[in-house]
């Protein structure tokens, strides 16, 4: 489904990303952690073409989509992405938020659009919210409306970049059951995030990102529970004393 | 169960109550001051006779207003074409110096100049440049009417304007927004019509709106290429009583028209002051 192969990235003299190669099959679920800065989302931010690389490939179906010349709306049109901040557009209310892609960038008529929007709503809980504006959701809300947002064009792979970090507990749980429910359907995602609790839950593979390596991987249970490199020792510790694993 | 206000909430309420009594005595007493003192200097002028007796003749105001009124006619109808065309140019122009598209780079130059040239060159001066240039190159196909040259002045000078505050509402809106677009996989031009321009323009449409009362006092000044318009009339008027009550006249109807317009941008401003403060974003 997506092979990262080789990937570098730097900003200036800045190197960001060292030679990341990863992949991720149909249906699978990888799960990012490291600290930050550790290149998390400059990686999922490569991948759906909001930034340039400077080596390496992306393949999504095969299809090189780092090759000169491609168009990057018709890559970013098959892949989800959802933010820390949510990002939904405040002058738009949370159905015309979901619409705006299947309408414009897919070409589905506005009455289908509305139709399958409302479905979704209804389906996580959020069916009474649908003619409301964002400001006036909370942050749990607005989250799960940018993720289904990103999900209603059925995108191959679904980018999360710490979409909780900016969330109390609480709105956490909301959100988090709303990505299990996704991954419950098959969806394939590379996900990054501080929850270890979840990463356990989701992840089919986790990926320790160390400046802009990846130091270890594997299934949640090694990764978490017998780490090999001194650094990834070292950000479970401190996790640890965070009270965050 | 029946709420019972406690006594502490009833003499917060009675503080609160005194200390907005007190504000209206306060404004009261200082309104009738300031308004005694402007009285006595103004009637105690030396001239305030002769001055009462040439602008605010109300003989003269009466003559005069049919007249006046008709000229007002004129600007009413001038303001608003000049409106629609200025938001149409202004928004082009923004549109053409925010993009990024290399083919549009030709546009993008002539857009910056055009601002730079009409923001700094006086109103009066484009209108006499205009409405005096452009009839004498006798080119017969172009327009020669005092009142279509002097639109087209207003729209040169306030499109200038309306595209710099246009701009800088397009770049006001967060970039995370344009990025949140993109990542949909929205185009350019998509983005930046469904997502960026609708909240850039409801940043500025209370300094856009005040752009557009500016305008509208300033169609007046199309009266020094001929046009009839009620400055002009106001001015015929004047010439035959050598009385000025005309131009007060006309100053008051400018004002009339203006007003509802600025009151609403006010109200318009205050309003969004208020969503911003309650959203946290101040």
């Amino acid at each position: 489904m997506l092979e990262i192969n080789s990937l570098r990235k730097s900003y200036g003299s800045d190197l960001v990303l060292k030679e990341i190669s990863t992949s991720l099959a149909e249906h699978e679920v990888k799960v990012l952690i490291g600290a930050s800065g550790s290149g998390k989302s400059t990686l999922l931010r490569s991948i759906n073409l909001l930034e340039g690389i400077d080596d390496g490939q992306i393949f999504l179906d095969g299809q090189d989509i780092t090759e000169v010349g491609i168009n990057p709306d018709e890559v970013r049109s098959q892949i989800g992405s959802v933010f820390q901040s949510f990002n939904l557009f405040p002058h738009l209310n949370v159905l015309q938020n979901i619409t705006l892609a299947p309408r414009f960038v897919h070409g589905v008529a506005k009455e289908i659009a509305v139709t399958e929007a409302m479905g979704l709503l209804e389906r996580f809980g959020l069916g009474d919210k649908a003619k409301q504006y964002p400001d006036l959701l909370s942050g749990g809300q607005q989250q799960r409306v940018a993720i289904l947002r990103a999900v209603i064009t059925r995108p191959k792979v679904l980018l999360l970049d710490e979409v909780t970090s900016a969330l109390d507990p609480i709105l956490i749980a909301e959100v988090l059951s709303l990505i299990s429910e996704l991954k419950g359907e098959g969806m394939t995602m590379m996900i990054a995030t501080h929850e270890m609790g979840f990463a356990k839950r989701v992840a089919d593979q986790v990926l320790f990102l160390h400046q802009g390596e990846i130091l270890e991987s594997g299934t949640p249970h090694t990764i978490l529970e017998s780490p090999d490199t001194p650094e990834l020792k070292e950000f479970l510790n401190a996790l640890r004393d965070a009270g965050r694993l | 169960m029946s709420y019972e206000p406690s006594a502490l909430r009833l003499q917060r309420e009675e503080a609160r109550r005194r200390v907005s009594r007190h504000s209206t005595v306060v404004a009261l007493l200082s309104t009738l001051a300031i308004g005694a003192v402007l009285a006595i200097v103004i009637t105690g002028a030396p001239g305030f006779k002769l001055v009462r007796e040439s602008f605010f003749n109300p003989h003269y105001a009466r003559t005069a207003f049919p007249s006046v009124l008709s000229g007002l006619w004129l600007n009413l109808r001038v303001m608003i074409v000049a409106e629609i065309f200025v938001l149409i140019f202004g928004l082009l122009i923004a549109l053409a110096r925010t993009s990024k598209s290399p083919i549009l780079y030709p546009v993008r130059l002539l857009a910056t100049i055009y601002t730079d040239i009409f923001r700094g060159l006086p109103l009066l001066l484009v209108l006499l440049l205009v409405g005096l240039g452009v009839p004498g190159l006798q080119i017969s196909w172009l327009p020669n009417s005092a009142v279509t040259l002097g639109t087209i002045s207003l729209i040169l000078t306030y499109s200038a304007y309306v595209a710099e505050v246009i701009r800088a509402g397009i770049e006001a809106v967060n970039p995370a927004q344009r990025m949140a677009g993109r990542a949909l996989g929205l185009s350019q031009s998509q983005t930046q019509r469904y997502v960026i321009l609708p909240q850039a323009l409801r940043k500025v449409t209370p300094p856009l709106l005040n752009d557009l009362v500016s305008l509208q006092k300033d169609s007046g000044l199309i009266s020094v290429l001929g046009a009839i318009d009620a400055i002009r009339a106001a001015g015929i008027e004047t010439a035959q009583s050598f009385n000025f009550t005309p131009y007060l006249v006309a100053g008051a109807l400018f004002v009339a028209l203006t007003i509802p317009l600025t009151r609403f941008t006010d109200w318009l401003t205050r309003k969004q002051d208020r969503a911003r403060v309650q959203q946290g974003q101040w």
